[in-house]
């Protein structure tokens, strides 16, 4: 366990559930990424512009942690062309038939004790932990 | 001018949510591998992570959810389905196949556009392929 990061973990959880707090005070919106991803998509153009924002502030949040730290921040991956394009695919079409992510049904939904949410939370762990068993122990990938 | 600001907070909110994947470095796929490799080197950090962030919301949905209304807008806008149906069970396995494939989900990948990497964009570009394929296609058969 000598990769385990208790503080900046506790640190980074914190600054999530705010982010998820702030949003439903103000707006009254759930801080599900991928709904507010799915939504960019949709013919209702007046409820687009918040979502563009939320996303552009995801996207731009390295440059301001960039302010205060200068470090490179450390991407490493593990997976081949194929299979990224594949489980991007699995995440893209799963988020929205199954209305939501980590954070939509993992922290929103979990918070506020939504059995649908615990439900697909458990599901996609486990799911999630059975895939890396396969592809690490048994497939030897 | 409320909708301005609605705006505002919006990219104040997505700044903070990625500042928190950020520093808690759930934006590398290696360590959220790491943590649903049960069975291997295991990492539990992002065990820590939504602890935190579900006791942050849980306390905070609480106190705000007891308001009337949001402060910029009419009302908080919950999901009204309740039951727990075939969609919901196919859609988290569908996601789980792809989170444990990749060790990449939505927030993850999104914050770490920038940091330019191949891997990033092709995820990207296949998991918005993804969302409006189901978008165009799936709710249609799935309707049936």
């Amino acid at each position: 366990m000598e990769n385990f990061t208790p503080v900046s973990a506790l640190i980074g959880g914190g600054l999530i559930g705010s982010a998820a707090v702030i949003l439903m005070l103000f707006n009254g919106r759930i801080a599900g990424i991928s709904g507010i991803l799915g939504g960019c998509f949709s013919s209702k153009t007046g409820d687009i512009p918040w979502r563009i924002a939320f996303v552009a502030g995801l996207v731009l949040s390295p440059l301001l942690y960039g302010l205060f730290r200068d470090e490179n921040l450390e991407i490493t991956f593990s997976t081949s062309t194929p299979l990224l394009i594949i489980g991007g695919l699995l995440v893209g079409v799963g988020t929205q038939l199954g209305s939501g992510c980590t954070s939509g049904h993992g922290v929103c939904g979990i918070s506020r004790l939504s059995l649908r949410s615990i439900t697909a939370t458990l599901i996609f762990m486990v799911t999630a932990g059975v895939t890396v068993f396969l592809f690490r122990h048994v497939l030897g990938g | 001018m409320k909708q301005t600001l609605v705006v505002l907070i919006s990219g104040i909110a997505g700044l903070i949510f990625g500042l928190g994947l950020v520093v808690s470095q759930m934006i590398n796929p290696a360590k959220i591998l790491a943590f649903l490799d049960v069975s291997g080197n295991w990492d539990p950090s992002l065990i820590l992570v939504m602890g935190a962030a579900l006791l942050t919301t849980g306390i905070g949905y609480r106190l705000v959810l007891s308001k009337e209304r949001p402060l910029f807008s009419t009302d908080f806008k919950l999901p009204k389905t309740l039951d727990i149906d075939k969609k919901l069970v196919f859609g988290a396995v569908f996601f789980g196949i792809g989170w444990g494939i990749t060790g990449l989900c939505p927030g993850p990948a999104l914050t770490g556009l920038l940091i330019g990497s191949t891997e990033i964009y092709l995820f990207l570009i296949a998991m918005v392929a993804g969302i409006l394929g189901y978008r165009v296609l799936g709710s249609f058969v799935m309707r049936g």
